[in-house]
């Protein structure tokens, strides 16, 4: 009797606990947050994370992104820092292995200086417009009258 | 069968549409009265038309007719009701839908509320927007039928995906439709003045209030989707800079520069062909903004499904309307300036006239720096320079560099006389506020625990632009007459740029002061950040109606004392298996305490990531008071008594 | 405002830049909706085409008390194939992939990424081995001197231990055809001992 209600209790178990095994397969990962040895360091981390890719997702840093790569990427940065190196160096690491694309901050290139350089040129070239329009419409200003004006 | 009379209501739409535009606006040419008069019925009828096919699409959903595709695509039987109705508008063809409704809203009105304006002007403005409308509904029924049947009927649907089943979700899309299909009004406006051969003032000033309308709406969307993005997507960042949010903000952008420029032509008769094209371009920019989230062009976690004959439907759209609108605005507009001996023509370096330039000019500059930024990678790509990635730090840095004179010109704006002024005098008002809000930032630097110069730069931005704000309410309140003192306009002025202010406050505090900490904690561990402790009380499971749930419980303390307690959860939904996580936060004005769970790593013990977010309401807190100044000026009696002369 | 103004143009200069950038942006985004269909769009092309393979040192998947380096691997091209059972897109190509390595017409290698040894095996068990000999990188590190970002991702390597070619994603039929077939003629083509050094 005892028995086989134990091997009853066993079977259910064994397919609750089949029931509960996810979904989908993840791949081999050590989930453990990462481990910073000072306020410092972990303030210099996120900042160097926001402005780094996640080289899987559609458009997320890799500070925020919860793939797998950016797991294994944070991790690097962190062991990277940790041999003393600069954040340059970071991302030149990280640029010989993805490429350009892993930078969210375009390096400063000719090939993005229009990038970088042509929304102050169009400011200034805007102003030099507004400079040469303002000086035309003061010549046509009436002689001065301090009569009420409507708001 | 109901789909069927979708279908067929949205095919009658489309000729009501081309009536709408066609004749109408032949009509204005020939100056042909009855034509004229054909726009404003048939502007409600289109309304009712549409306004049934997507009551019919969401009868569809409400009562889960998996036979239509689009319905079997984004819903399924265990979604709960109210996200029945919001999963309408949860992928391409149902927000398509939606966009073509507010647009018929948005004429309806107009062909309401219309009363004063000259019928060949009401004709060519709901006929500019019936051609619109027009494109819209072409494009729906050509390659975007959202009643196209599934047949057999699936027997169970795919889903809404889980991130937008959510009360956020439901209203984001629709406010930010409403504001950016309103800019249509404005736009069609300023075509009928450029068809028209003038631009009178009169009808100017009747076009204000819909401009202020439709740009706060756009504000409450925008801000909606922050606060959205914040709670929902689990690491705390309120605006990413990503190309969809990029969509939206270029024509909030261009919609803040056109309703100044609409301000002083309407007053003073100026800068005509600048609010024209301004008017042009806010809603360019929403076609453009529609466009990139739709044709795939962009990567991005924002975008609907990418599909290259939509896109190149829409992009065709894009070009005929802009381009069209751009070649008429260059042959007509250089006609419309203000007369030559016009005494209200000349203005000074010193008066608001310059003030309101440099504003449009810092304002473009920075919707044109969002534009080359979104659009730089895929221009790398075209050119072959490789793939390259345009993110926040992109952004963030040049907004601030253009934004900063425009918060520190901000002041002078309301305070300054039109055509000429003296710096002298704008200064003796200006100066003790501006030392006053030097102190305040630093006082702020001596006292933030971290990131002190941006905290001083925040405190003293934002305590400049209150400070000087509150100055001109101070002068008026004084020196008017009672009764003359505050006009809503005024009102609605000291609102928005009061919001500027909290919006400052907000978004560079935030960033200046937040702290970060992700640590494994085991049930009855804590974890200490920013003054707070976090104790981990232990884990359970929850059923919701859609998912499972693992709820982990912490309690807040402050100084061993308990004040709150806060719920995060890792939710899996039934129907696909997805895992989403749920932040639980604690909300106050001061700062919220935001928790999300990581993984869980064995032996009950879990890894949680904890934010504290000093001041971050005030982003949404500002957005809102922005949105409360537009409408608050939309009421001003001036705009509804038009002037007898022009 | 009145038309009472004498005729004023916008200058020639304006409307041409104006007239210019428009059609820019417009060819610009008709580039973006060409794009926007094809397949591998969002894939990232490799920044190591043309470089030496990173100096790696994994053990085999099949026993752990053998190591493979870089330089173990040169003297003729090879593919390096990345999967793990973890991967469904992994167990689409797998079939296309077998029968690929079965034409023998270059070395095969397998690189199991971030696997649980006795899933990785089960795997393999259960599909079929079409690999040469199965690298194991358990925690991930040299993936990332590869520049791997998701599984399944392909690459080819020439004799000499220089990156020829990847792709990302599942291989199909067309891919092998079109694209790896032709650079392996290529390199089957180039004289021996070209001129880069690679890694030891």
């Amino acid at each position: 009797m005892i028995p086989r209600a134990a091997a009853c209790l066993l079977a259910l178990w064994l397919v609750l606990a089949g029931a509960m095994l996810p979904a989908s397969a993840q791949p081999a990962s050590d989930p453990t947050p990462l481990a910073y040895r000072d306020a410092a360091e972990e303030a210099r981390f996120h900042a160097l994370a926001a402005e780094l890719r996640c080289v899987q997702c559609q458009n997320q840093s890799l500070a925020d992104s919860n793939a797998q790569i950016a797991h294994d990427l944070r991790r690097e940065v962190l062991d990277l820092m940790h041999q003393g190196r600069s954040d340059a160096q970071i991302k030149q690491f990280l640029v010989e292995r993805y490429g350009e694309f892993v930078l969210y901050r375009p390096q400063v290139e000719s090939r993005t200086w229009l990038l970088w350089f042509g929304p102050a040129l169009l400011l200034l070239a805007g102003a030099a417009v507004i400079a040469t329009l303002i000086r035309r419409r003061a010549r046509a200003l009436p002689p001065a009258a301090d009569e009420p004006q409507e708001w | 069968m109901l789909p069927e009379l979708g279908q067929i209501l949205l095919i009658l739409a489309l000729l009501v549409a081309l009536l709408q535009a066609v004749v109408p606006l032949a009509g204005a040419q020939r100056g042909h009265l009855p034509w004229m008069a054909v726009a404003r019925p048939a502007a409600l009828v289109q309304l009712a038309l549409v306004g049934g096919a997507f009551a019919i699409l969401t009868w569809a959903f409400v009562h889960q007719d998996f036979s239509v595709a689009y319905v079997a695509e984004n819903s399924n039987s265990l979604l709960p009701p109210i996200y029945r109705y919001s999963a309408v508008w949860g992928a391409h063809e149902g927000s398509l839908l939606l966009w073509t409704l507010v647009l018929a809203l948005w004429s309806a009105a107009v062909a309401l509320c219309s009363r004063q304006l000259p019928a060949h002007v009401v004709a060519r403005v709901l006929g500019v927007m019936a051609l619109i409308s027009l494109g819209f509904l072409a494009f729906l029924l050509f390659t975007s039928n959202p009643f196209a049947r599934l047949l057999p009927a699936a027997a169970e649907g795919g889903d809404l995906n889980p991130l937008l089943q959510d009360p956020g979700l439901v209203i984001h899309p629709p406010m930010l439709y409403a504001g950016y299909v309103g800019f249509s009004v404005p736009f069609a406006f300023a075509i009928a003045a450029l068809l028209e051969g003038r631009l009178d003032a009169r009808w100017l000033r009747w076009s204000r209030p819909w401009t202020n309308i439709a740009w706060a709406l756009l504000t409450v969307g925008i801000a909606l989707g922050s606060w959205w993005a914040y709670y929902e997507l689990g690491w705390g960042g309120w605006w990413f800079w990503d190309p969809v949010e990029n969509a939206s903000f270029m024509p909030w952008l261009a919609g803040a520069a056109l309703l100044h420029s609409q301000a002083v032509t309407e007053k003073r008769g100026s800068f005509g062909g600048w609010t024209l094209l301004l008017a042009i371009a806010a809603f360019s920019l929403s076609l453009l903004g529609t466009f990139l989230v739709r044709s795939g062009v962009l990567t991005s976690v924002h975008s609907f499904a990418a599909d290259p004959s939509r896109g190149l439907f829409i992009l065709i759209f894009l070009a005929l309307v802009i381009g069209g609108s751009l070649l008429l605005y260059a042959v007509r507009a250089p006609g419309l300036g203000p007369a030559e001996d016009d005494p209200r023509r000349g203005f000074a370096a010193t008066s608001r006239e310059t003030l309101l330039l440099a504003n449009n000019l810092l304002l473009a500059c920075a919707c044109a720096m969002v534009l080359l930024g979104t659009l730089y990678p895929l221009l790398a790509d075209a050119l072959g320079m490789g793939k390259l990635s345009v993110g926040p730090p992109y952004f963030g840095t040049l907004f601030l560099v253009l934004m900063a004179p425009l918060v520190i010109l901000l002041p002078f704006g309301p305070l300054t006389r039109w055509q000429r002024d003296q710096p002298s005098r704008l200064l003796a008002l200006l100066l003790p506020w501006a030392v006053l809000a030097l102190l305040a930032g630093g006082l702020a630097w001596a006292c933030a625990p971290q990131g002190r110069i941006k905290t001083a730069l925040g405190v003293a931005a934002a305590a400049w632009v209150l400070l000087g704000t509150l100055r001109f309410a101070w002068m008026r309140i004084r020196s008017a007459a009672p009764g003359q003192r505050l006009t809503a306009e005024m009102t609605g002025m000291l609102l928005a740029h009061s919001g500027v202010a909290v919006f400052l406050a907000g978004a560079l505090l935030v960033e200046s002061l937040s702290v970060q900490r992700e640590v494994a904690l085991a049930p009855g561990q804590q974890l200490q950040i920013g003054g707070y402790q976090l104790r981990f009380d232990g884990l359970d499971q929850r059923q919701g109606p859609n998912y499972t749930a693992d709820r982990a419980h912490l309690s807040i303390l402050r100084g061993h004392r308990e004040i709150g307690a806060l719920a995060p959860e890792k939710r899996r939904y039934a129907s696909g298996g997805q895992v989403m996580t749920e932040a639980a936060i604690r909300p106050r004005l001061s700062g919220d305490v935001y928790v999300a769970l990581g993984e869980p790593l064995g032996g009950d013990a879990w890894a949680v990531r904890a934010h504290v977010k000093p001041f971050v309401r005030f982003i949404w807190l500002g957005a809102l008071l922005m949105a409360l100044g537009g409408l608050v000026t939309a009421t001003d009696r001036r705009f509804r008594r038009l002037p007898e002369n022009p | 405002m009145s038309p009472s103004s004498p005729a004023r143009r916008l200058s020639l200069p304006l409307l041409l830049g104006g007239a210019v950038l428009f059609v820019a942006v417009v060819a610009l985004l008709f580039y973006g909706v060409r794009r926007s269909g094809l397949a591998d769009r969002d894939s990232l092309p490799s920044a190591l085409i043309g470089k030496p393979t990173p100096a790696f040192d994994l053990p085999l998947l099949h026993d752990a008390s053998i190591r493979v380096r870089a330089a173990d691997l040169r003297g003729a091209p090879y593919v390096l194939n990345v999967w793990g059972s973890w991967c469904p897109t992994c167990r689409e190509e797998h079939p296309i992939l077998t029968r690929f390595a079965l034409t023998k017409r270059v070395r095969v290698i397998g690189y199991n990424w971030k696997d649980e040894h006795a899933d990785a095996l089960h795997w393999l068990e259960q599909l079929g081995n079409p690999y040469l000999l199965v690298l194991a990188d358990t925690d991930g590190r040299t993936a990332i001197d590869w520049g791997i970002a998701a599984a399944p991702e392909t690459f080819l390597v020439d004799a000499q231990g220089i990156v020829r070619w990847k792709h990302s994603g599942a291989l199909t039929q067309a891919i092998i055809d079109n694209e790896l077939i032709p650079q392996l003629v290529q390199l089957e083509r180039a004289p021996a001992g070209a001129s880069v050094r690679a890694a030891p």
